[in-house]
């Protein structure tokens, strides 16, 4: 069965070039069922790999298919070659798994739209570069799937693409995503030249023999990926796409921006968690940026109105987990929480986007209000989701984060309290948009409130199966009891051997207290409680509160509000500049030289061209004479020679 | 005594008589006439080598200049009557439809 | 001073005046007339070069048919009647030097040892005296240089035919604009 993991992303591929070469004549219906059903066929032979892996020996979990050999130039052997591991096969099944059912919630949201077979096209082909960057057995394939996700990400965002906003925002996906890309390329290139292979498993192999730990080289090479990674990941510094990329379609946002595509920088790390086992200057950057990011943007999340942008700024947060997660070397942890992340999230964007279809558009909570007696499924399903991401037992948010919280404590307190805090405020944030929209008072205006209705089944089903997820999904990675933790025993093979070094390196002994871990679990739940007392005094019980809050803090409150300035000073920085030299190369290059060079060309030769006409009498006369001259000219050279 | 210079210089100067001609004259008869005198100044020359040189070959040669010669001549005032009907008179500098 | 030198200079004197008088008269009945002069007086020395035949066909071919034709053309178009047109001057000027350039350059080498195994008096059938310059000319005519022969008859042919269909009255076929 593994033999087939390359059905995996071409389904998808396949629903692409029907939906979009062929499909002009298709039914919504049709269009939309075909991009499901193809998603849906890869989910179905992903979970058949899955089964199959679980009844091989845990060693040997992990079986590469070569199926074509794409490039071979001297030492260089690139296939296409897929991985089949734990680590991939569990992103394969989280990638079609969700993206099937955000597929079918996308036959109802869509309804109507004039681009629906683009963006069921689109739609197919990221899902085909998504599952071609998780099942890539070397780094260029992968690449090629990241690029493709970056490509598809900027057609889906300028989905409205007459709306100079929303084209505006995919340019800015694209190329704040290309600065991280030239830091993989890097990184990529440093690979190749130290171990002369793509190959994961040859580099991961020879790694421990060819980079010292702590060396230069290795340091290098991990923080040139990190960097790709933080592009595609939305973390400090390259994460103010984000945001803006809400112009596209909520299911969009569903997809790519919260459960799949933003997490491929976490998917990239944890593959080369050897790599950065070996260099711990890297795994502390990766660290501290994951934990100030996921600190930074839930301060973000505190203040904005607009919903989608709330659950932006959350998913940035909470990618920050998964890369403190990593970087104090629980990498099997921050797959966990990608993986329970992506259940929840995808609900909460699309129960927004529920919310948004019965509002007709409208997106601001603050037009909104006690909306759960007309949305009952919308709201019991984003209830669910806001659990699951407070962290409130027993939803699935709460043992991932939990688990990242506790390795982050055993690593260092101060990772704990930055993680702890995040918590607060994440479960605050996530609350008070929960109160703002279903409880309250309603402050929707006559208008919109005449048409208020529930979603139809075909988007509320898929609410309720990723609702159920997100109560169930975290019961596989239940920690301290022995064999409970289904999940983590069964991924964790793929980390050893960076676990190995890590623990060879540094003495951290694995005290796994008890009475510490169940310490934390407590403290865990405490804090997301707290987080929804607060919220739920500051926008039920006492309304007026929050105003009196920015009233106190009014400096401070700005700053946030305005995302702390971050997009204009960015602007100030590079945008500017490049955009002026970018003019200047236009008016004093492009038009001036080239085109003078090119006109000019022309003008010489009608120049030429007219000196040279009065040549042409007509006169047969005088070309006779020219014929007389030129005879006489080689007369005379033959004579006097 | 004569030499073979005395000839060559003698076709030499028909020849150039014959380029003159050319050159000079309007009527387009008359042009047509000093090519044939230019033909007839190389058929000198090579009639003068084949006695010099005590080989039949120039005397060939000048068989086939005629040949062409005669063709040439039979075209070129079949053209020049069709120009004079076209234009009623055959003065070549009036025939200077291709000039810029 | 032989007989041949007098005979060479007297023909080449005619030849030559009547050549000049081809270029430079006005009249084309004129031009016509001193051209047959010339191309009598050319045959002669082809006589004197003891090419018999040549001259022979020479005057055929040339005084008789050729110059026939542009006799019958000029009556045909009524030349004689027609204003004259004059030279450009301009172009005259520099023509002329051109043309006494010309002749210079041919002549130079001339003038110098230009000796092509030149046995002056010994002319080229003074051993075969017997047999004639027809039938010399013929032998080589017809063995050695048949191909050429033949592609000349059909060179002809495609000039008759040239001929004719450039000076058919009805439209459609005009050789220049």
């Amino acid at each position: 069965m593994s033999d087939l993991v390359w059905l995996i992303p071409v389904f998808p591929l396949i629903g692409f070039l029907i939906n979009g070469l062929i499909g002009r004549r298709f039914s919504e219906k049709a269009i939309g069922w075909i991009g499901t059903a193809s998603v849906g066929a890869s989910f179905a032979v992903a979970l058949l790999i899955f089964l199959e892996l679980i009844g091989m020996a845990p060693a040997s979990r992990s079986v590469q298919k070569v199926v074509y050999t794409w490039m071979l130039s001297g030492d260089m052997n690139v296939p296409i070659g897929f991985l089949v591991d734990p680590l991939s096969i569990v992103m394969m099944m989280v990638v079609s798994g969700v993206g099937c059912i955000i597929h079918a919630y996308s036959i109802g949201y869509m309804h109507g739209e004039y681009g629906f077979r683009r963006y069921f096209s689109y739609l197919n082909l990221f899902v085909f570069n998504m599952l071609l960057l998780v099942s890539a057995n070397n780094f260029l394939l992968m690449f090629v799937g990241w690029e493709g996700v970056g490509l598809c990400s900027y057609l889906l965002i300028g989905y409205y693409y007459e709306k100079q906003s929303a084209s505006d925002a995919g340019k800015k996906a694209f190329v704040v995503n290309r600065v991280g890309d030239f830091g993989f390329l890097l990184g990529m290139f440093l690979i190749f030249m130290t171990f002369g292979t793509f190959n994961y498993t040859d580099v991961f192999g020879a790694a421990p023999d060819k980079l010292t730990q702590g060396s230069l080289m290795a340091t290098l090479i991990t923080l040139l990926l990190f960097v790709g990674a933080t592009g595609k990941s939305a973390q400090i510094p390259l994460f103010t796409w984000l945001p803006d990329a809400m112009e596209g379609p909520t299911p969009v946002s569903a997809l790519i921006h919260a459960a799949t595509m933003v997490t491929a920088g976490v998917y990239m790390v944890a593959r080369c968690s050897v790599l950065f086992a070996l260099a711990p200057i890297s795994l502390t950057v990766v660290a501290v940026i994951g934990g100030a990011t996921a600190f930074f943007a839930a301060t973000i999340g505190i203040t904005q109105f607009d919903i989608k942008r709330v659950l932006a700024y959350s998913t940035i947060s909470q990618l920050g987990y998964m890369f403190m997660a990593c970087g104090v070397g629980a990498f099997a942890s921050g797959i966990f929480h990608l993986m329970t992340h992506a259940f929840f999230k995808a609900l909460l964007f699309m129960a927004a986007g529920s919310v948004m279809h019965a509002m007709s558009g409208e997106l601001d909570m603050r037009k909104m209000g006690d909306l759960r007696k007309k949305l009952p499924y919308t709201h019991w399903t984003y209830l669910f989701g806001t659990l699951a991401i407070a962290g409130i037992f027993p939803f699935a948010g709460f043992f991932s984060k939990d688990e990242i919280l506790y390795y982050s404590f055993t690593r260092n307190l101060g990772f704990w309290i930055v993680g702890a805090v995040a918590a607060v405020m994440t479960s605050f944030y996530m609350f008070r948009s929960v109160f703002m929209t279903f409880y309250g008072k309603s402050r929707v205006d006559h208008e919109t409130a005449h048409h208020l209705h529930e979603s139809p089944p075909i988007m509320t089903v898929p609410l309720m199966i990723l609702a159920i997820l997100s109560l169930v999904g975290g019961l596989v990675g239940i920690p301290i009891f022995e064999g409970a933790n289904r999940f983590g025993d069964f991924i964790a093979p793929v980390f050893k051997p960076a676990k190995d070094i890590i623990e060879h390196g540094a003495h951290h002994g694995g005290h796994h207290s008890l009475t510490a871990e169940l310490t934390l679990m407590g403290v865990s739940l405490a804090i997301a409680i707290v987080g929804l007392l607060f919220a739920r005094r500051m926008y039920i019980s006492d309304p007026a509160a929050p105003d009196r809050f920015i009233r106190k803090f009014p400096g401070l409150y700005s700053l946030v509000y305005h995302k702390y300035w971050i997009d204009e000073l960015y602007d100030k920085l590079f945008v500017n500049s490049i955009v002026e030299f970018s003019r200047f190369l236009w008016k004093a290059f492009d038009d001036a030289v080239i085109d003078g060079i090119v006109n000019g060309a022309a003008t010489v030769v009608r120049a030429w061209g007219s000196a040279l006409r009065w040549i042409q009498t007509g006169l047969v006369k005088d070309y006779a004479l020219s014929f007389l001259v030129g005879v006489l000219a080689v007369i005379g050279y033959l004579v006097l020679r | 005594m004569v030499t073979l210079q005395h000839y060559l210089f003698l076709s030499a100067a028909l020849f150039t008589l014959g380029v003159m001609g050319v050159m000079f004259r309007r009527n387009l008869i008359v042009i047509l006439m000093s090519l044939e005198l230019m033909l007839n100044a190389v058929n000198l020359t090579f009639i003068a080598l084949a006695r010099y040189m005590e080989s039949v070959e120039g005397q060939i040669i000048v068989l086939f200049v005629m040949v062409v010669a005669a063709a040439e001549v039979a075209v070129g005032l079949a053209i020049a009557v069709t120009i004079f009907r076209q234009k009623g008179s055959i003065d070549v500098d009036e025939v200077d439809l291709m000039r810029w | 001073m032989n007989m041949e030198s007098v005979f060479f200079y007297i023909i080449g004197a005619i030849t030559l005046a009547s050549a000049f008088c081809v270029v430079f008269l006005h009249r084309p009945i004129h031009n016509v007339l001193f051209m047959i002069l010339t191309m009598i007086g050319l045959a002669g020395l082809f006589i004197l070069l003891q090419a018999e035949f040549i001259a022979m066909v020479q005057l055929i071919v040339y005084a008789g048919a050729v110059m026939v034709l542009f006799l019958f053309v000029i009556m045909l178009l009524n030349l004689d009647d027609l204003r004259l047109p004059q030279d450009s001057r301009i172009v005259r000027r520099w023509v002329g030097v051109a043309g006494a350039l010309l002749l210079l350059l041919l002549v130079a080498p001339l003038l110098g040892a230009f000796v092509p195994r030149l046995r002056s008096g010994t002319l080229m059938l003074d051993k075969a005296r017997e047999v004639s310059n027809t039938e010399v000319v013929a032998r080589e005519l017809f063995t050695t240089y048949l191909l050429p022969f033949e592609i000349a008859s059909v060179l002809l042919l495609s000039a008759i035919i040239g001929a004719v269909v450039l000076v058919r009255k009805r439209s459609g076929k005009t050789a220049s604009g």
